[in-house]
């Protein structure tokens, strides 16, 4: 999977686990939660969806490469690399 | 045994009374549209399918989840947490508190609840059944959504209460036993402002359904609006229905103090336990619990108006508590009888609180809804002032006795009074 592929599987996650946020204007470099109202919970929901949707193994130790949009596409990257876009 | 005195004679900061209703019933979602449909002979059972179990039949409600919860915080929490928080906004609403100016922390939520959680734990098994039941894919919301202060503790973080909170598990008695729990917390100060009432989530579990049916419990009709049917001879078990109603209790001081509108004042209830059988009722018990909130109440079975029976649909259940009520108010000639499942079937921990509001606009228009579907009616549940599918007038209404039992023969009865 490519990481512009990678960035639409992020974002989706995003719209189900944050419904009410407006993802349009999202900044890549910047922190998901300096922009969007996200908790420990709903960092566990990325998690959780990636390990559900695409077998992705998240280990806790690098949830703080989840911060942005531009460093979660940088760390899935190479753990995508053979994933197919659903 | 501690004494009751006369509830006029109390201070009114110990005397209780409800000054705000919040409700979705499966054919009403205020008080107004519940009590039309009561009015109207309006059923809110409608069909119904679940995974496992199939077709079957149910009361669903369809209040504006997104009315009071955000998207997020509705797909983070419990169908019982959205029908809480829901009826906790419309009770405030209806009150005229001022909520803005409000000390938060010393409001307190007491919602009663007859199960919670086996809508979230059916749920997460079906869902690690696709992942092979790997755990790993077992939610991390799985144990907040499933502690059994959930739906009070919904309704709490919905409107920054910071006084105590939490369910109050008593069966299909919960309804009144939330409502007499909060009453107790403003008799001992632990409160100013109670939520209380009760909450049920019910249909989304197949489980209570199933087995209801292996217990030969679960109404079946060809008709949805027949199926419910108390004291009727074709009767043929209990729909299952979700629903909910929290009210605002305050004490009458307090009340007074803000000129509120008054429904009603709590001035009896009881509750005790049959100690005989998991599910089959006792009557000996029942009567006796009727007869402690009159008792506490300072009154006599003729003094009641209205009794709102518990009567969910069964053959058995109907017969003893109609038995039971016999026993109280056979001798009565004034109190008329009547029932709200055969409308929306059996909300279960909603139920002793929503039937209860049910009747108490009946202070205000004097009429007492009936029980509908009573086609043939079974000898074994004559009672003279059965109210049969048509409303009646009466002159005036001065108290309601509100029977709510559930299984492990838990018993509940609650008597209101009109101001």
């Amino acid at each position: 999977m490519a990481p512009e592929q990678i960035k639409n599987v992020i974002l989706d996650i995003l719209t189900d686990i944050a419904p009410d946020e407006d993802l349009t204007d999202l900044k890549d470099e910047v922190n998901f939660r300096d922009q969007l109202e996200l908790d420990s919970m709903d960092f566990l929901d990325i998690v959780m969806e990636l390990r559900k949707r695409y077998k992705v193994n998240v280990p806790e130790q690098d949830y703080p490469e989840l911060a942005s949009m531009f460093s979660t596409v940088n760390y899935l990257t190479p753990k995508m690399v053979d994933c197919v876009a659903s | 045994m501690i004494s009751y005195p006369k509830p006029d004679e109390l201070p009114d900061s110990q005397r209780v009374v409800i000054t705000g209703i919040g409700l979705t019933s499966p054919n009403g979602n205020t008080l107004g549209e519940f009590r039309e449909s009561l009015l109207n002979g309006k059923s809110g059972v409608e069909d119904y399918e679940i995974r496992y179990f199939g077709k079957t039949i149910a009361g669903v409600c369809d209040f504006d989840v997104r009315k009071y919860q955000t998207r997020k915080d509705a797909r983070r929490g419990t169908r019982a947490g959205s029908v809480g928080c829901y009826c906790v906004h419309e009770a405030i609403n209806d009150s005229g508190i001022d909520w803005e100016n409000t000390d938060r922390s010393r409001v307190g939520v007491y919602v009663g609840v007859t199960e919670h959680g086996n809508v979230e734990t059916e749920s997460e098994i079906h869902e690690i059944r696709g992942f092979d039941y790997d755990v790993k894919v077992w939610s991390h919301h799985h144990n907040p959504r499933t502690v059994a202060n959930n739906p009070a503790g919904e309704v709490a973080l919905n409107l920054g209460i910071t006084g105590p909170h939490y369910t109050i598990g008593a069966a299909c008695a919960a309804g009144n036993a939330g409502l007499i729990q909060g009453l107790q917390m403003l008799r001992l100060n632990e409160c100013d402002l109670a939520i209380a009432g009760g909450v049920s989530e019910s249909i989304h579990t197949f489980g209570i359904f199933a087995g209801f049916a292996s217990q030969g419990a679960l109404a079946t009709h060809d008709d949805p609006t027949k199926a419910s049917r108390p004291f009727d001879k074709n009767r043929n078990g209990i729909v299952v229905s979700e629903g909910g109603c929290l009210y605002t209790l305050e004490r009458l001081s307090d009340a007074k103090a803000r000129s509120a509108k008054i429904y009603g004042e709590i001035v009896g209830y009881a509750i005790n336990t049959d100690a005989t059988d998991f599910v089959l009722p006792n009557p000996e018990r029942q009567s006796q619990c009727m007869n402690m909130a009159l008792s506490r109440a300072h009154i006599n079975a003729e003094d009641v108006d209205i009794v709102s029976t518990h009567a969910t649909g069964t053959g058995m259940g109907d017969a003893l508590e109609c038995d039971a009520v016999r026993r109280v108010f056979g001798a009565s000639e004034k109190t008329y009888v009547n029932n709200a499942k055969s409308f929306i079937g059996h909300t279960m921990g909603a139920a002793g609180a929503l039937e209860l509001a049910g009747n108490l606009v009946a202070f205000e228009d004097r009429v007492v809804h009936p029980t509908i579907n009573v086609d043939d009616l079974d000898p074994e549940c004559e009672l003279p002032g059965l109210v049969k599918n048509e409303p009646r007038e009466i002159e005036k209404i001065d108290y309601i006795l509100n029977n709510s039992f559930g299984m492990l023969g838990i018993n509940s009865a609650t008597v209101i009074k009109r101001m």
